[in-house]
Formats: C-alpha cells, sequence, structure tokens
C-alpha cells in the first residue's frame, strides 16, 4: 500500500570557520591594454567561486566584465587562501578582492599623478578611468595608464598590482571550560518542505515533491544559487534515503566496494516537482550583505523526509539512511 | 555601468568545461611517467614485522618501491599530525598504505601488488564507539592512552554549555528524548584521488592537484618531502568534485614521494574501488537529545550528548565535534544547553570533511526532536519554529552573537512556494527582534 505524507525542517549552516583567523588573498593586475587578471586562492570546485568573485571584481572596478579574466590556478604566485571549504569563500575572498581592488585603484591614481600633473589626492577613479577631480576632460582609461606602465613613453616603469586580504576575526580558541568561541563567520538559513509516498510492502520512500529555500544574504549569483540548493537537493536526497558506506554499522565487513554497491541518487530519484527559492536578509559582515550557504543545501532534506515518513506511516526513523530495509524494520517493529 | 553582483550569470568557466577544455589532474599523461600504486594493509589492525618485495621486483615493467624510509621528511600528517605517510610499524585500518610499487604502466603495478608478501601480525581490532570507550579495551593503535581524543591534558570531553540545562529542565511542561545515529557517507565524486609529480627545468617538485585547500596542505607536504615550499610549484584549481573529500590530502604526498626517489614523473590514482574503501568519509555521528518546552512551544533547554566515530586518525574529526557542538540546537532559541562531544578512534578508514560537514549531523536530530515536539504539544510544524527560530541578538551555546538572523525569511518564503498558508501571527513576527 502507497501512504503519503508531508514534512518540513528548518535548518541552519554556518560559514566561515569557528575561532575564526580564516584568512583569503587576492590580486589583480592591469595589463598594458587596460585588461584586468584578477588572481584569487579560493579553489574553484564547481560551485562558481572564481565566478562570482570575477563579479565583485568587476563592480569594485568598475569595468565591463568582459575585461576580466579571473585565474584560481594556483603555480608560482597566487594569493593564498585557507581553502574552499565551510561555505567560507562568498563570505570572505570578496573582502579580499575589495581590498586588492582599492589597492590597485590607490596605485593607479599615484602613478597617474605624474601624467595628469596633479596631486594623487586631487585625482578620481571611476568608470575604468582615473581623472583630475573637478576636470574630467584630464583623465586616463586604464588601458593608457596600463600602457604606459609598460612601454612607458616618457613616463616610468611601474608592475600595477592590487593587492588585499581579509580575515573575519584574529584566531581565538575554545574556552576550555564553557565551550565560548567567539567571531564565528556568518550563519545562513534553509526551509525544506516536502511530500512523500511510503510503499509498506517494499519499503521504498518516493519523494513526490519537495521546496527548498534558503536566506543567504545576498544573492551574488541567483543562477549559481540555484544550481547549489538543488545539487545540495541531490546530495541530502542521497544522505536521507540511500547512501551508506557501512550499512550496518559498525559493522565494517558490508562496506560496499563499487557504485552498484553505493549507489546515488540519479535524475530517477529526483522529486517530480521540485522548486527553489531564496531569502536575502543583508548581513553584516559579507560585502553587499553576502555571506554563502551553499553546503547547508543537503542539510534540511533528511530531516523533512523523516518528519514526512512519520506523518505517512506513524513511525520515527531516527537514523539515515531510511532504505527500504530501515523502514520495512521500522514498520514491522510498530507491528 | 552595470552591476554585476546579483546578476544572474552562467559559470565561467562553465562552457570550456562542457566542451572538453578543462584539464583534470588525470589528464596530465607525461613522457616517461611512472605509475605508482599503494600496497595496503589487508588486516584492521596489527603489527608490522616487514614487507618482502623480492618476488614483485621480478615483475616486468616494475621499477621499484617506496616505504617508509624513503621519506626524506615528516612521517606524520593529517589535520592532528598522527596518521602515518606510510605505515611501518604498525597498522590501523583496513586499506592502510603501508608502502608503493612503482611501474611503467598499472597492470605492472597490480600484478607486482599480488607479489608483495607482507609479514603482519594481526590484532584484535575495535569498530564499535562504545566498546572502543570501556576501560581495557583494545587501543586502535600504539601510543594511545585511551581511544577517546583528547582536547587537552585528560580532557576527553568537549564541553560547551550556556545557562542552565537542569533549571531549565524544571522550567519545562514537557521533556522529549531521542537517539540518533547519522550514516557514513562517501563523497563519490567523479573524479576518484589522483596526483601526478615529477621535477621540472629548476629542478622543482611540481604537483598537479584537486586540492580543495593548497595552503592547507603545502605546509605538510613540504615536510614530508623536505623542501622549502618554493621548491614546490603546487599547481591546483581544478577539481572534478570535491564535497569536502579532498580537503585531506590522499595522492599528491604518495605521488610526490615516488617522483623524489626515482627522478621520473609519477601518476597516483585511486580506483573507484579503493576510493570508496579507503579514503575518508562522512564519519557517523551517535547522538542523545533531551529537550524541554513549556505548554505554549517555548523551548526551554537541550542537553545534548554525541559520539563521533573518527575512524584509526583524528583528521578533521575532533574539530568536526566542534563544530557539530556549536550548532546542534539547529536555528533556535535556548536559554539553557548544554553539549558534551567526544571523539573516538576506531579501526576504520578515517572520517572527515563532508557537504554540510558535522553541521548536518546535528540539524537532523534537532529537526527530529521540533517534530516530535509538536507532535507532542499538538501544534503545528511551522508555528513551533517561528516561535522559537533565532532572532538578532540571541546567543548560541558557542556564546555566538546572532546577527542577520534569517530563519524566519527562509520559512515564509518556503511556505509561499510550497502552496501552505501561513497564519497571520506567525507572519507578523520578525527575525530582527522577539
Amino acid at each position: 500500500m502507497k501512504k503519503k505524507g508531508v514534512g518540513m525542517a528548518c535548518v541552519l549552516h554556518p560559514t566561515g570557520n569557528k575561532g575564526a583567523g580564516d584568512p583569503s588573498n587576492a590580486a589583480i593586475q592591469l595589463k598594458p591594454d587596460g585588461t584586468l587578471v584578477l588572481l584569487v586562492g579560493a579553489v574553484d570546485l564547481g560551485q562558481g567561486s572564481t565566478t562570482i568573485l570575477r563579479q565583485f571584481a568587476a563592480d569594485l572596478m568598475e569595468v565591463p566584465i568582459e575585461n576580466i579574466y579571473a585565474s584560481n590556478f594556483a603555480d608560482d604566485f597566487a594569493p593564498l587562501s585557507l581553502g574552499s571549504f565551510a561555505s567560507r569563500v562568498t563570505l570572505i575572498d570578496p573582502h579580499a578582492v575589495e581590498n586588492a581592488a582599492e589597492d590597485l585603484k590607490k596605485k593607479i591614481r599615484e602613478y597617474a599623478s605624474d601624467l595628469l600633473e596633479a596631486h594623487p589626492d586631487d585625482l578620481e577613479y571611476k568608470d575604468g578611468k582615473v581623472f583630475v577631480k573637478g576636470a574630467p576632460d584630464r583623465s586616463m582609461t586604464l588601458a593608457e595608464v596600463g600602457g604606459a606602465s609598460m612601454f612607458g613613453g616618457g613616463a616610468d616603469p611601474a608592475l600595477l598590482v592590487g593587492t588585499g586580504a581579509w580575515q573575519p576575526a584574529r584566531f581565538h580558541a575554545h574556552d576550555p571550560v564553557t565551550g565560548e568561541m567567539p567571531a564565528v563567520g556568518a550563519i545562513s538559513f534553509g526551509c525544506c518542505v516536502v511530500e512523500i509516498e511510503v510503499d509498506t510492502e517494499t519499503g521504498v520512500v518516493d519523494v513526490t515533491k519537495m521546496t527548498q529555500v534558503w536566506e543567504v544574504g545576498k544573492a551574488v549569483n541567483p543562477l549559481l544559487v540555484r544550481q547549489q540548493i538543488t545539487g545540495g537537493t541531490h546530495c541530502g536526497l542521497g544522505t536521507a534515503l540511500i547512501e551508506n558506506a557501512y550499512p550496518y554499522y559498525p559493522d565494517a565487513a558490508w562496506a560496499p566496494h563499487n557504485l552498484s554497491d553505493y549507489a546515488l541518487p540519479t535524475f530517477m530519484d529526483y522529486p517530480d516537482e521540485f522548486k527553489w527559492g531564496y531569502a536575502e536578509v543583508p548581513h553584516p559582515m559579507g560585502v553587499k550583505g553576502a555571506k554563502g550557504f551553499s553546503e547547508g543545501s543537503t542539510n534540511g532534506p533528511p530531516p523533512a523526509i523523516m518528519a514526512a515518513i512519520h506523518d505517512a506511516i506513524g513511525v520515527w526513523i531516527d537514523e539515515y539512511p531510511a532504505t527500504p530495509e530501515v523502514v520495512l524494520r521500522a514498520l514491522e517493529a510498530k507491528g | 555601468m552595470t552591476e554585476y553582483v546579483g546578476k544572474a550569470m552562467p559559470r565561467y568557466d562553465g562552457i570550456g568545461q562542457v566542451k572538453g577544455q578543462t584539464k583534470f589532474v588525470d589528464d596530465f599523461i607525461l613522457p616517461g611517467m611512472l605509475y605508482a600504486k599503494a600496497v595496503r594493509s589487508p588486516v584492521h589492525k596489527g603489527v608490522i614485522h616487514g614487507v618482502d618485495f623480492t618476488a614483485a621486483a621480478r615483475v616486468p615493467g616494475v621499477i621499484g618501491f617506496v616505504t617508509a624510509d624513503d621519506i626524506p621528511g615528516a612521517r606524520l600528517f593529517g589535520a592532528c599530525g598522527d596518521q602515518p605517510v606510510l605505515a611501518d610499524q604498525y597498522t590501523a585500518y583496513k586499506g592502510e598504505d603501508i608502502a608503493l610499487v612503482v611501474a611503467a604502466d598499472e597492470d605492472a603495478c597490480a600484478e607486482a601488488l599480488e607479489k608483495v608478501k607482507l609479514d603482519i601480525e594481526e590484532q584484535e581490532p575495535v569498530f564499535d564507539m562504545f566498546e572502543a570507550m570501556k576501560p581495557g579495551a583494545p587501543l586502535v593503535r600504539p601510543n594511545l592512552k585511551s581511544n577517546l581524543w583528547e582536547y587537552g591534558p585528560d580532557m576527553t570531553t568537549r564541553v560547551m554549555y550556556l545557562g542552565d540545562v537542569e533549571k531549565g529542565f524544571a522550567e519545562a511542561d514537557y521533556i522529549v528524548e531521542g537517539r540518533y545515529q547519522t550514516g557514513e557517507q562517501d563523497h563519490a565524486a567523479m573524479e576518484p584521488m589522483v596526483s601526478v609529480a615529477y621535477f621540472d627545468e629548476a629542478d622543482r617538485l611540481v604537483i598537479h592537484t584537486h586540492s580543495q585547500c593548497l595552503y592547507f596542505q603545502l605546509g605538510q607536504l613540504a615536510g614530508i618531502f623536505n623542501l622549502p615550499m618554493s621548491r614546490i610549484r603546487y599547481k591546483g584549481g581544478v577539481v572534478g568534485g570535491g564535497f569536502g573529500g579532498k580537503n585531506h590530502i590522499h595522492a599528491d604526498h604518495l605521488a610526490g614521494l615516488a617522483a623524489i626517489k626515482f627522478k621520473r614523473p609519477v601518476k597516483y590514482r585511486m580506483s573507484r574501488r579503493e576510493d570508496l574503501l579507503y579514503s575518508t568519509k562522512r564519519g557517523v555521528f551517535i547522538l542523545e537529545y533531551k529537550t524541554g518546552v513549556k505548554k505554549d512551544g517555548r523551548l526551554t533547554a537541550n542537553h545534548i550528548k554525541l559520539w563521533h566515530d573518527a575512524g584509526a586518525y583524528g583528521g578533521f574529526s575532533p574539530y568536526g565535534v566542534e563544530k557539530c557542538s556549536m550548532f546542534a540546537s539547529g536555528p533556535y532559541h535556548i536559554p539553557n544547553t548544554r553539549v558534551d562531544g567526544q571523539c573516538v578512534l576506531t579501526n576504520k578508514a578515517g572520517s572527515s570533511s563532508m557537504r554540510g560537514f558535522t553541521i548536518m549531523n546535528g540539524q537532523f536530530p534537532m529537526e527530529m526532536q521540533m517534530a516530535k515536539i509538536a507532535t507532542e504539544l499538538g501544534m503545528d510544524q511551522w508555528e513551533l519554529r517561528f516561535i522559537n527560530a533565532w532572532r538578532d541578538g540571541d546567543m548560541g551555546v558557542s556564546r555566538y552573537v546572532v546577527r542577520g538572523a534569517g530563519a524566519l525569511e527562509a520559512m515564509t518564503e518556503a511556505a509561499k512556494l510550497a502552496g501552505i498558508e501561513l497564519p497571520d501571527r506567525l507572519l507578523a513576527m520578525s527575525s530582527r527582534g522577539r
């Protein structure tokens, strides 16, 4: 018999590391033709960190985004980054990019002051140009500044690289008595609503409908927000219903060793109807309120699905994954 | 000028990826490149008396072997610095790296692996956290005082508290208790663990890595290789799926050691089977919750005891216990909270970070508690969460002061999309204050 149930869960995910520290760097180089190269230390795992950091850089340097080449291919010289984990990059790295952009704009003003015959403080940077305040016709484009710095033409050479670093706070160890640990990064919040069907003969749980919404501070790139929520949903479905590397934990003898024993969710397991969305409460720590959230989208499906199983068949499954075997055993125990 | 932040844009590297222009680590095939495969422990626990390569060395194509004696620098690595790079005295989990077979191709490696003779005295392992914690239980490996992780001298429980849970339970009208277990999960990234290492024209060690965190790992590698950081060209940035699994070094140290010994390019890669069985996993948590609530739905106290199975070495697991503990009460204001967390070593491959790292292990039981509480009180599931959700200025158990709270906003939007009508009294609530 197939029984229907509904369930919901409200969950969080912290972004950035506990105890702070958690530094990232960035660098932006002006090329002789006026284009820019953004170097970041954050590894792009497919989550799109390079894409969003390039968006920040384009806004900060006030240039068309096509004029920025962005690289995270760490090699001989690369800005440092603690890494791409703890959903930290969207919260932390934009600050490093912001500081690098400010540094580069300052260096451009200083460099152009000779050529524009004005004190750096009397120069302004706007819309990809540097000009004398109050005399916008006395200006240089980024291509003119970059060209002069390389090819001279009467001017001194210069390496115009802006660098920036940032961390949320200095590292602070746990208080061993209370566990106090101030200054983690930010916290994002998610809500997952599901409708399911439980087959009481086979124990198979079919997720028919799911809605997942995350409060993300600022959706820097709504397309990537969607990508992360759908990806996290997929991962969370596996966690909730399918994947177990120790099916008879703590017995290690049954560990699966291929992808037919260790099944992963496919699109066939995906909810027939899926809705995603986001809310924005700008976070005081983030650049433009952005705080990251991505990992969190795995957190909601397991409890929402278990609540729906209870709604459907009246048993609490207090472990995950709720495989058919687990569901049938729970039904049997209920009698 | 266009504002790009806030704009939906396709991934910068997306088109190149789908057109096959991306070079992943395994795409690097260099002239004269050798392949390395790991000689793994066949037992869950044992003393290593010796390794005999005589027969394996006769396999055509075999170039040689790497053992712990070939390591120029540090013999231990990992986030806690307690894991042997190559085991030479004892083994603490089945599949642990003992040596490397290096050959012209992987077929020769496979044939040689079958001919490596291991002299290992098998010992009684321990898999169950609660067995491992008992006094007199077999130790997971030598030189441990017990199988419980020590956060400080003789400190095996990581405690966090806020307020007074006993007072909170006395104020409660109902107390709901539960015991939960969260499963072991593999990252199952499309790209299994792989690394390519070689020396460049300036005699610098080049490593093509899929690391998620190069500067977290470069220091460890420099220590193992006994090379200055500037002599390692650690080339990364392209990852064929990480999900936290590539925060731990699985391959770079082994490819690097073989390249150092044989001065030839070396590729080390795990098969899917090896990756599933022996790479780090999302580790199991067992958690006990006791939650106090008033008739009107306000939570008064939450006492959580949790145990995390680290496997044989620390890795990120001691940190994982702390991270789980900090947020195991979910996005809720509970004035009296206490968490007692323990990290337990067992004879299994190490557990480590994975998407939602240890946070999802705390969100699941807390939401189960909330679902049970609402059922017990006969209260609407949404209402119970709206009443208790964090507002700005609330404090978590680690004395984290909440800013930019957004649980109400997330729930409101989700209800709207799901077609659930919430009553006005809930919609009138604000995350900006209670």
